[in-house]
């Protein structure tokens, strides 16, 4: 029962990283109908900047501070100058805009930082959480951040103009114009959060990982599990099929014989081709119409 | 009005490349048959290995070029298809001990089999939903490999030294070259029939499908069978190139089929140009040479003009070779005129 | 009276195929203008055309200000509200989200509050729904919506792009009344586009009727009732 108890808080803890993943991955979907594969190492690079900070001496939490301001700037920048322009063009181009970034980054983040394993630190430390033995204090701390950012996020949404004008242009674009609202900077803004957030999920991850440039591969395609589960179009259902995926990851790996890390993406894999086939619209999504 | 705005506005999948403009015409394909036939005979063994890893990989493009310029459906999980026939081809030479040349049918039809399954799920999903799922696919593909259920067979980790064959009857040439020829036949072989595929019946129902689904449907295409087709035959394709891979490199690991290979596949479709099944041996060139010189200047560097360059095709030559093919062809058009 | 919106030698395309071919015509201050014709004739492009959501050429001037090269949604901030067909209901969002959303422009918080009210007033059905998910209203109801919404912004000029579509001729009566009252109590100047000329050549002081991109016939509504021609092809008697 203790060793069950445990999994489930494991679980729930990477559930949290995979919940902000799921989120950053479905607010650039919501914004422009195309999922973002280089979500991960966007959140990857983040991370290094942190570290990078901390190195040259900054503190912890200014770095995280400093490193959410410079994420959300980039994210919009990205979007500004590559994706912007490629607004109407075929899905394909935008895929191939997408695989390009991820081996821009990618590259990037090895030709700066080279790609041996880093340490990445913890603030909330790795002792026994309130001296249970069930979860560790840094894993306490990956769920907590994960719940606050979540409040803060539905706050915006729910009672500020601009998170109203978020909801308005990734609801009905034409209609949102129509109102006075500057989709285009919406869907920039978009960018800039699911940036920032991303970031986060990096910064909590790591530790946990270790810091290199392909530590958010696995992170990622569990994310888009977490997001296609959840429904693409709800970020709601995202944050819940990030925990969901974060439990049954960990059980899986318990509970099935033959499963151990080893399996970690296969298992991903065979979740997002079963809720594709199953149910594509996912648990808290509404189904996808398409016109002629 | 609202009804042509939306036609009109609405993205589609992939751009569309009418029938004729997907292949070269005769005289220009007797020209580069040529070219490949005599440059071998010129230049040395390293070099020949590296013009056979050139065809290699142009099948590889040249199966996804079927799947996403025939029929519109992406796929960044080439890798998985083409680790599939790269160890079947190395399984069968060494622990069963098959003739090499025998592995490769055997490979191609595994393939289809693997491709054709993975399309059956797939079939539902279109545009993202398929990226994501054959993006799964490929990165998931190397830690399925090294599994230890199937370590007796793979090698795990490991993997498996493939012998290279040497020339039959006695032919007096290296292995190397030997290899190169076998490679070309097959390629040659694989080029004319997917010519002739995108030109039959299945191929007009693959542009059907890929210009307007629905349509395609309501004109009787049964849009599942064709989709999953256009899936197994890709797939089939880039088993062959596997399986040729694996001989050529006399080396399969799970490390050498990560996602990195789907995006250069990828990539080498784009650069080619989307639909025109000649340019996948300009992607494929691309995919081969350009690392090696990024590499040579710096570490790691390769993804960043990989990235870069994809980029500045993206914005400045949306259709690849194909487009810079063209615009030649107009430009000498002129010369000849003044 | 002056003309409010003034429209010269306006061309629209979509893609390569033209749907306006040179249309001129001016709405006046305070007044309804209707814009008839048949299905495709270019009522719903010229709407279209006015908040810059199609390539045009030619002058529309607003108050005497150009509006071509302007954005959208700065078109809007003007003070034009655009109801367009099929009524754009942020379907997703609550009914007084939506209302929120018509004002979000404005920054005057306890104008917004009141104005709600207001609408709830005029649509006394919305306030039965307020938190209701707004596409899980009815046709009519959306419709209604719709119309609040775009009062929200306290607009000067309204556009309606055929707001009878697909109601019930018993609720396309009540919503007609409602905009003629609108028009009188609130001085907003309106635009409508119909099929269905009748109410419309009722509530409108203006007529404009549109064929094939052109504007074919213009007068007083009263005038372009009684012609014969337009009795014949819009009116069915």
């Amino acid at each position: 029962m203790e060793l069950f108890t445990n999994q489930i808080l494991a679980g729930i803890s990477t559930g949290a990283i995979y919940a902000c993943m799921a989120l950053a991955v479905v607010m650039i979907y919501q914004a422009i109908e195309h999922l973002n594969f280089a979500q991960g190492e966007m959140a990857m690079f983040s991370t290094f900047i942190s570290w990078q900070l901390m190195q040259w001496g900054v503190p912890y939490w200014a770095a995280f501070v400093l490193t959410l301001g410079i994420s959300f700037a980039g994210g919009i920048a990205i979007e500004r100058l590559l994706f912007k322009p490629l607004a109407k063009a075929p899905i394909l181009t935008n895929v191939a805009g997408f695989i390009a970034l991820y081996a821009i980054l990618n590259s990037f983040a090895g030709l700066i930082w080279d790609f041996t394993i880093k340490q990445y630190p913890t603030p909330f430390g790795s002792s026994p959480f309130l001296g249970s033995q069930l979860i560790s204090t840094h894993q306490a701390g990956m769920i907590g951040v994960t719940v606050l950012l979540l409040v803060l996020l539905y706050l915006f949404f729910q009672f500020t103009r601009v998170g109203l004008a978020m909801r308005a242009a990734a609801s009905v674009p034409e209609s949102a114009r129509l109102v006075g609202i500057n989709t285009s900077w919406m869907i920039a803004l978009g960018w800039g959060m699911a940036a920032a957030i991303g970031s986060i999920a990096g910064m909590m991850i790591a530790p946990v990982v270790f810091l290199e440039p392909n530590m958010m591969l696995g992170v990622l395609i569990y994310g888009f599990a977490a997001a296609v589960l959840g429904g693409l179009t709800s970020p709601f259902g995202a944050v819940i099929g990030g925990f969901l995926v974060g439990i049954f990851e960990n059980l899986a790996g318990t509970y099935i014989p033959g499963v151990g890390n080893e399996l970690k993406l296969p298992i991903a894999l065979a979740l997002i081709i079963t809720v594709l086939v199953v149910k594509p619209a996912g648990l808290f999504g509404r189904p996808i119409v398409k016109r002629v | 009005m609202s009804a042509v705005q939306e036609t009109v506005t609405e993205a589609p999948a992939v751009e569309a490349v009418p029938k004729r403009a997907m292949t070269l015409g005769a005289g220009s394909s007797l020209v580069m048959l040529a070219l490949l036939i005599l440059v071998p005979l010129f230049v040395k063994n390293f070099i020949i290995f590296q013009l056979t890893m050139l065809l290699i990989y142009g099948l590889a493009v040249l199966a996804l070029n079927i799947l996403t310029g025939g029929s519109g459906q992406f796929s960044l999980g080439q890798s998985a298809f083409y680790a599939v026939g790269a160890y079947t081809s190395a399984i069968l030479i060494e622990h069963v001990g098959m003739n090499y040349a025998l592995t490769l049918p055997i490979a191609g039809v595994v393939c289809f089999g693997f491709g054709f399954l993975f399309g059956q799920p797939a079939l539902r999903l279109s545009g993202v939903y398929l990226a994501l799922a054959t993006f799964a696919l490929a990165t998931a593909m190397p830690q399925l490999l090294k599994l230890g259920v199937f370590e007796t067979w793979t090698g795990g980790v490991q993997g498996l030294v493939v012998t290279k064959p040497d020339a039959p009857f006695g032919l007096p040439m290296s292995q190397d070259m030997w290899l190169y020829y076998f490679t070309l036949v097959i390629t040659v072989a694989i080029y004319i029939f997917s010519v002739n595929l995108l030109k039959s019946r299945s191929g007009r129902a693959f542009m059907a499908i890929r210009d307007n689904e629905i349509a395609a449907s309501a004109m009787g295409i049964d849009v599942a069978l064709y989709k999953t087709l256009a899936f197994g035959v890709s797939a089939g394709i880039t088993g062959v190139a596997g399986g040729l891979g694996a001989i050529a490199v006399q080396f399969v690991a799970p490390d050498g089929y990560t996602i990195t290979l789907a995006i250069s596949l990828f990539l080498g479709m784009v650069v080619g140009g989307v639909g025109w099944l000649p340019g996948s041996i300009v992607g494929s060139a691309f995919i081969i040479f350009v690392p090696n010189i990024a590499e040579g200047i710096s570490k790691g560097l390769s993804g960043a003009v990989f990235g870069v360059l994809l980029f500045l095709i993206i914005f400045l030559v949306p259709h690849g070779a194909r487009q810079i093919a063209m615009i030649a062809q107009q430009l000498l058009g002129k010369l000849k005129k003044s | 009276m002056t003309a409010m919106l003034n429209i010269r030698s306006l061309n629209a395309y979509y893609g390569q195929v033209q749907a306006l071919h040179g249309l001129e015509f001016a709405l006046n201050e305070g007044s309804v203008t209707t814009l008839l014709g048949a299905n495709g004739a270019g009522k719903t492009t010229t709407l279209r055309a006015i908040c810059n959501m199609v390539r045009t050429t030619g002058a529309i001037e607003f108050d005497g200000a150009l509006l071509s090269g302007r954005s959208t949604e700065n078109i809007v901030r003007l003070g034009i509200a655009h109801v367009p067909q099929g009524r754009g209901t942020f379907t997703t969002l609550t009914v007084e989200e939506n209302l929120q959303l018509g004002a979000i422009t404005r920054r005057d918080k306890a104008g917004v509050v009141s104005d709600i009210e207001r609408m709830y007033a005029h649509f006394p059905v919305l306030k039965q729904r307020y938190t209701q998910q707004a596409g899980t209203l009815s046709g009519g109801e959306q419709q209604m919506l719709a119309v609040a919404r775009a009062l929200m912004l306290r607009p000067r000029l309204m556009l309606l792009d055929e707001p009878s579509f697909g109601l019930a001729p018993l609720i396309v009566r009540d919503l007609f009344k409602i905009l003629g009252k609108i028009n009188r109590e609130e001085k907003v100047t309106i635009l409508v586009v119909e099929q269905n000329a009748q109410l419309a050549l009722e509530i409108a002081d203006q007529a404009y009727v549109i064929e094939t991109g052109r504007i074919v016939m213009s007068g007083n509504a009263a005038e372009i009732a009684n012609n014969e021609d337009v009795r014949k092809s819009y009116l069915g008697y």
